[in-house]
């Protein structure tokens, strides 16, 4: 075995050519940004139907693309539309850390060319009381966490998003007092169940900016929020992580946000929801909130002995 | 307080001439006519019901704000602008009402188990029809009338559009997930005006 290994860099990780020669206009004087142009252009992958889709009915693409909650892009539902254009999603370099006995590096260009990405169609049930059905494109997040092997000591799991206040003007909202880097974490058994994906599409192509390109995770038992977007990092710990939500509001977000009809946000029910797509005020409907959103098949062991209105 | 000149408005019958404000109360509701129209044709978004209900609760309190800006206003500026107290008064109500109309009716079907238990048990939706209750009365004493039977009692009562606003204000702060750019602007004018009033007069020139 060889003492020392050359550290290779990932093909993520080396400055693209445009890149490289905006760099060097820069320096010319010229406007470096004009020069590189956002590649938000969707790709088409190489998907294949996976399980649990069940017989759902996906909302219009042009909802799931254009009523979407993601702060770092700004507060309004269209806003992460309209103000996520400058984001840049690739190269992109995804990090496996923490109690893991191979922590992974992985190169998420090379990651939309796996043929392990399958659809899957889920409910999306928002915090908010209002829901959607996604046809998502992904990979089981328990695939990448076995290839990085988890540590026995290891229990909960750690997602980290992405800081870059120049492309996503939400975090320069000052007011929010919300903590950017958005951190989310799972327990390692939550993490592991196989119905929890990384998505890196939806609709058959590459995630667009706004939902979260150009990773994002999709917990579809919970909750939205906990589906965090734009993954840097992910780490493996002994501990139960921070999240984002519950450090601003303890009260009416938990660690666990599971969809449940029968406990109640403080400031409003969540005992049904408001159906996206109907796009006419009197026309809207309502149905009834699924206890785990419909997946209590699935995921109900997870929780068995616990108080849920404590664990919410 | 000084005469002010009639409007000019000489062409027209000597009832418009006199109820010539009652104009400006159609014009107060275009939104709501706008809101709808948006609502049947789909330009409210993929949301339409929130949005409706949203808009109308904003709508409502720009014009309790707008109603409690006019005595400031004209205590700092001089301008007398106090006969629209009625006017923006009425239309605050007039919004607040739909709004919890669009509440009730679009947003929750008349679902009278759920609403029951939202109004008993959250503070945010307690908050605000609490601050639709108290602009009951005064929608109701919003007449000569009632001015001349409640005499001094009917300003007494006319202050409870102060408690109103401060209702107002934090079920609207409550309505976002945290304080934004959209919602400081509109708590920042509240809490002014609010602290307006309690502004030492001697320190205010030749105010009222």
């Amino acid at each position: 075995m060889a003492l020392f290994r050359y550290p290779r860099p990932l093909p993520s990780e080396i400055t693209p050519r445009e890149m490289y020669l905006s760099r060097r206009s820069l320096i010319g004087g010229a406007a470096a940004l004009g020069a590189v142009s956002a590649t938000a252009d969707a790709a088409t992958l190489q998907t294949h139907p996976g399980p649990y889709s069940g017989n759902l009915t996906p909302t219009p693409h042009e909802d799931v693309t254009h009523y979407n909650n993601f702060y770092e892009f700004g507060m309004g539902k269209a806003d992460p539309a309209t103000q996520s254009q400058a984001f840049h999603p690739l190269p992109w370099t995804l990090e496996i850390t923490g109690l893991v006995r191979r922590p992974v590096r992985l190169d998420v260009e090379q990651l939309l060319r796996s043929p392990a990405i399958e659809e899957r169609i889920y409910r999306m049930r928002c915090v908010e009381a209002w829901s959607m059905v996604i046809p998502w494109d992904g990979i089981p997040l328990a695939t990448l966490l076995k290839d990085a092997d988890p540590d026995p000591r290891a229990t909960h799991v750690a997602f980290e998003s992405i800081v870059r206040p120049s492309e996503m003007p939400g975090q320069n909202e000052a007011l929010s007092g919300i903590q950017w880097p958005y951190v989310e974490g799972l327990r390692l058994d939550e993490a592991m169940n196989p119905l929890t994906l990384l998505a890196l599409g939806i609709y058959g192509e590459t995630l667009p900016n706004q939902n979260g390109a150009p990773l994002r995770l999709v917990v579809p038992w919970k909750y939205g929020f906990k589906g965090i977007k734009s993954i840097q990092r992910i780490s493996l710990l002994d501990h139960e992580p921070p999240t984002t939500w519950n450090r601003l509001a303890p009260d009416e977000y938990g660690f666990y946000a599971n969809v449940n009809p029968q406990v109640d946000h403080p400031r409003w029910s969540q005992a049904t929801e408001r159906v996206i797509g109907a796009h006419s005020l009197f026309g809207a409907t309502r149905q009834p909130t699924l206890m785990f959103n419909g997946y209590g098949e699935q995921v109900a062991d997870l929780y068995r002995g616990m108080d849920l209105r404590k664990n919410f | 307080m000084p005469a002010r000149p009639p409007p000019a408005v000489s062409k027209i019958p000597g009832v418009l001439k006199r109820h010539w404000r009652l104009v400006l109360y159609p014009v107060g509701m275009i939104p709501a006519v706008w809101l709808v129209w948006q609502g049947q044709h789909g330009a409210l978004g993929a949301d339409p019901v929130n949005v409706f209900e949203r808009s109308l609760g904003l709508w409502a309190f720009r014009f309790l704000l707008a109603c409690l800006a006019l005595a400031p206003l004209r205590r700092f500026t001089g301008l007398n602008l106090l006969r629209y107290r009625r006017l923006t008064g009425l239309l605050a109500f007039f919004y607040a009402s739909l709004h919890l109309l669009a509440y009730v009716g679009l947003d929750h079907g008349f679902d009278w188990s759920v609403l029951w238990s939202d109004m008993t048990h959250r503070y945010f939706i307690i908050l605000g029809m609490s601050a639709l209750v108290l602009l009951i009365p005064l929608a109701l004493t919003s007449n000569a009338l009632s001015m001349r039977l409640l005499k001094r009692r009917w300003k007494f009562l006319h202050r409870l559009i102060y408690p109103a606003a401060i209702l107002a204000g934090i079920h609207f702060f409550l309505s976002f997930k945290t304080l934004n750019s959209v919602s400081a602007p509109y708590l920042a004018a509240l809490a002014l005006i609010l602290l307006s009033r309690f502004l030492p007069r001697s320190r205010i020139g030749n105010g009222t």
